[in-house]
């Protein structure tokens, strides 16, 4: 290496290269860096001796504190079972119809359902399960299939029209648009706004009620009150899941509607089962 | 050679039209008809030359191909800014994901669009063209190869277009930075190989005595990417004729394999390659020596031994062993100083020229990039630490970590070389608007800052809220809940991008104005450099 001169500024030699005029000055290693960097090294060597870290021929070192993360989970999940065991076992014990009258195990249940629903009910009915088009809203006193808490619980377990579980709810209504006349759907679908809105078109809304004491009612009742044996929603209220204007309805008339919810019963435990049917019943539309 | 050249031509063009007729899926069939009509093209253009006398070759530095990627690094960098952007408020108003546009439009596919845009086609030239402006002026010879860095050049950016329109058209690999299927794989490693050879040819020939330390850094990218981009997507086609192929590693090994070529994208590509530009651009645009011969020498070498054991840090808590992960973390942990090693080498190269900070626009551009290099790559080791990776983990705390580095660092050297490169190429004394400088710098600054805030915010609120429980452990909060919770800090990061993106539109302003009318020069070479030994 040819000798440098001295740079003015700093005073101290370069190392007598230069590219394209970049010269480099023969500056020691800072001391601060270079013993962060051996402390460092020093920090790693002890943290790979504690632990695992080395890969072996078979397996790798364990580490002298013997830490997991598979075993960490476990004692984790372990401590928070144990410390709810007695809840958990009395939840399994308890008859769901009383379990809103024992405040301490109503209290887990709920606290327990609520994150089960959080975790696997929310991506539908919504994280406030307030539901959305298509998926119920699990808030309010209108029940499908009944707000009871074995109705409930029976719903979650075997769930909606699925092919799972030969116990799930079933009811199919009919696509009247293969079976109704144009002006017959238009006609119903104003008889169905007429129960539950002011402004309709009353001839029209007369000519629909014959169509719907003829075609809907065995379902939906003669005064549109729906039947819950059937899911046959109630179509004299505001509360609509699929929309209740005219175009949404008429939609519905012509083709249906399938609305398919999973059996959970073979998913969740048992205990989830029933924990989620109580947070459910207990978002305020529960009988 | 030219009928040669024509047999060749002609063959792919025959070869990407049948590969348009029996292409199994859309981005196959698309990406045979851009590879024949560029086949085609080149076809016309030799066979219009063939009996045209062959100009004199050129002597000097060869700075035409150069000026080319100054221009496509502008360019390529303003789009990826802007789908970035777009994406940013995709975030915030799903709205933006246009259902009359789907599946084109959807996040999904502009995600990578962005990423890539912003990584390979704007970084990817910024690296390209300053190692090849660097290589020959630190050397003092012309490029090796002749026409070949033209094929470089143009080879990159074939397969940029390729890559880009095959995420729009759905045909990706799904491996995060390596989306692009196999035949563009392929691509890439044609081109990247002429890469090497133009480079490593230029130093062969050099006439200097020793290799300058920008180039040991680009050297390093340029092998090391190789590498990791070959091992990285060694798949099988299903078939010849369709765009999807199958990994040849599977589970726990894809994913590692996958995250040792991740860290070292970044590492190599984005830190490596990076530094290689900062050795030239910091001490020229100061005008003072490099600080320390002795500390580039190690922390270089720590740094190319460290960061390649760095990646299993991207898996803590997943199926990969804990030894693996131990290792990933404390590699990652020693890498802090001979990271650091760069930023000190770079920023002590202004002691006698800190003056110059409050004049000179572009010198600014260089220190805030070692500034925020310095911040990402502590913020880095320290999220590898297990129990701070717990909280940051899938969070957007790594959003705005690599967006610091990405934004801070890498854009903004990047800024600062082409403002540093532009007037010398095309022989003009400086930028057309020193202010318009000014203006970029601080409009970029603003944005990095709102855009890594708003992330540190929201990144560490959504690690909370998930692993928020009530007192009986039960998990108190949704995911969607956590998503909600996220909206404000959303529209600061989209704002935070706006910003980014108008300082790099007034930076193309200025650029053309400096530009316009001018002719590009040609720089001789130096008469009095070192011949190598």
């Amino acid at each position: 290496m040819s000798k440098g001169k001295t740079d003015d500024v700093t005073g101290t030699e370069t190392t007598g290269h230069s590219w394209d005029g970049i010269e480099e000055l023969n500056t020691p290693l800072p001391r601060w860096w270079l013993w962060t960097l051996y402390l460092c090294i020093i920090w790693g060597i002890i943290y790979t001796i504690a632990y695992p870290a080395w890969p072996m021929v078979s397996g790798a070192t364990k580490g002298v504190l013997g830490w997991s993360t598979r075993a960490n989970v476990a004692a984790e999940i372990t401590a928070h079972e144990s410390k709810n065991a007695d809840l958990a076992t009395a939840l399994l014990a308890t008859d769901m119809d009383v379990l809103p009258a024992s405040a301490d195990l109503n209290r887990y249940a709920v606290a327990r359902g609520g994150a089960v629903f959080r975790a696997n009910c929310s991506q539908c009915h919504g994280s406030g399960a307030a539901g959305a088009k298509g998926y119920p809203n699990l808030l309010d006193d209108e029940w499908l299939w009944g707000g009871a808490m074995a109705d409930i619980e029976y719903t979650v377990r075997h769930g909606i029209r699925n092919e799972q579980d030969a116990d799930a709810r079933y009811s199919q209504m009919p696509a009247f648009g293969e079976l109704l006349e144009k002006d017959e759907i238009t006609a119903v679908v104003e008889h169905v706004v007429s129960l539950s809105n002011a402004e309709f078109d009353a001839t029209l809304a007369e000519a629909g009620a014959t169509v719907f004491a003829d075609n809907c009612s065995a379902c939906h009742g003669e005064t549109g009150l729906g039947d819950r044996a059937q899911g046959a929603p109630n179509l004299a209220d505001a509360i609509w899941l699929y929309g209740g204007d005219r175009n949404a309805l008429t939609e519905t008339v012509k083709n249906a509607r399938f609305g398919v919810m999973p059996a959970w019963g073979p998913r969740l435990t048992e205990a989830d089962v029933r924990a989620v049917s109580a947070y459910v019943h207990s978002l305020g539309g529960g009988e | 050679m030219n009928y040669v050249k024509l047999i060749i031509l002609g063959l792919i063009a025959v070869f990407a039209a049948m590969g348009m007729n029996w292409g199994h899926d859309l981005a196959y069939q698309f990406h045979a008809f851009v590879i024949m009509a560029v086949a085609a093209g080149m076809f016309v253009w030799v066979l219009r030359g063939i009996d045209e006398p062959v100009p004199a070759a050129e002597t000097g530095y060869a700075d035409g191909v150069i000026r080319a990627g100054v221009i496509a690094t502008a360019f390529w960098g303003v789009t990826g800014f802007l789908v970035g952007t777009f994406i940013a408020f995709q975030l915030a108003f799903p709205e933006l994901n246009f259902d009359w546009g789907q599946p084109f439009t959807n996040f999904g596919r502009l995600r990578p669009l962005h990423t890539s845009a912003v990584i390979f086609a704007f970084g990817g030239n910024a690296l390209i063209c300053t190692s090849f402006y660097v290589v020959q002026r630190t050397s003092s010879v012309r490029l090796f190869g002749g026409n070949l860095s033209w094929f470089v050049f143009w080879g990159y950016q074939l397969f940029i277009v390729l890559a880009a329109t095959g995420y729009l058209l759905g045909s990706t690999q799904s491996k995060e930075y390596a989306e692009p299927e196999w035949y563009v794989d392929i691509w890439l490693t044609i081109v990247w190989v002429a890469y090497l050879v133009v480079f490593l040819g230029t130093i062969f020939k050099r006439r200097e005595r020793h290799i300058y330390v920008a180039n040991w850094f680009y050297l390093s990218f340029i092998i090391t990417v190789a590498m990791l981009h070959i091992v990285n997507n060694l798949s099988i086609p299903v078939s010849f004729w369709g765009s999807k192929s199958v990994q040849v590693f599977s589970g726990v090994q894809d994913a590692m394999t996958q995250w040792w070529y991740g860290h070292n994208a970044v590492g190599f590509f984005l830190t490596a390659g990076f530094l290689g530009m900062m050795y030239y651009f910091v001490p020229k645009q100061a005008n003072r020596p490099v600080y320390s011969y002795k500390l580039s020498i190690i922390h270089f070498w720590s740094l190319i031994f460290l960061y390649i054991w760095a990646g299993p840090h991207h898996l803590h808590y997943t199926a990969l062993p804990d030894w693996a992960a131990t290792l990933g973390m404390v590699f990652s942990i020693v890498l802090w100083m001979p990271s650091w090693g760069g930023m000190i080498n770079g920023l002590m190269t202004l002691q006698g020229a800190w003056d110059k900070l409050r004049t000179d626009p572009i010198l600014r551009m260089f220190v805030i990039s070692l500034g925020f290099y310095g911040m990402s790559t502590f913020e880095g080791p320290m999220m590898s630490i297990r129990a701070v990776n717990s909280l940051s983990h899938y969070t957007d705390w790594t959003i705005g970590h690599v967006h610091s580095g990405a934004l801070g660092w890498n854009g903004m050297i990047t800024f600062g070389a082409l403002y540093f490169l532009t007037p010398k190429l095309w022989g003009r004394d400086k930028m057309y608007s020193m202010s318009a400088i000014n203006w970029h710098f601080w409009l970029a600054t603003i944005g990095i800052v709102l855009y890594a805030s708003s992330m540190w915010v929201t990144g560490i609120m959504e690690g909370l809220m998930w692993r928020e429980v009530d007192d009986q452990g039960f998990l108190v909060n949704s995911f969607a809940d956590t998503v909600a919770a996220k909206f404000p800090m959303y529209v600061v990061r989209g704002l935070g991008g706006v910003l980014y993106l108008s300082g790099g539109l007034i930076m193309v302003w200025n650029m053309w104005m400096t530009i316009r009318g001018a002719k590009p020069v040609t720089t001789a070479l130096p008469s009095n450099a070192t011949p190598a030994e």
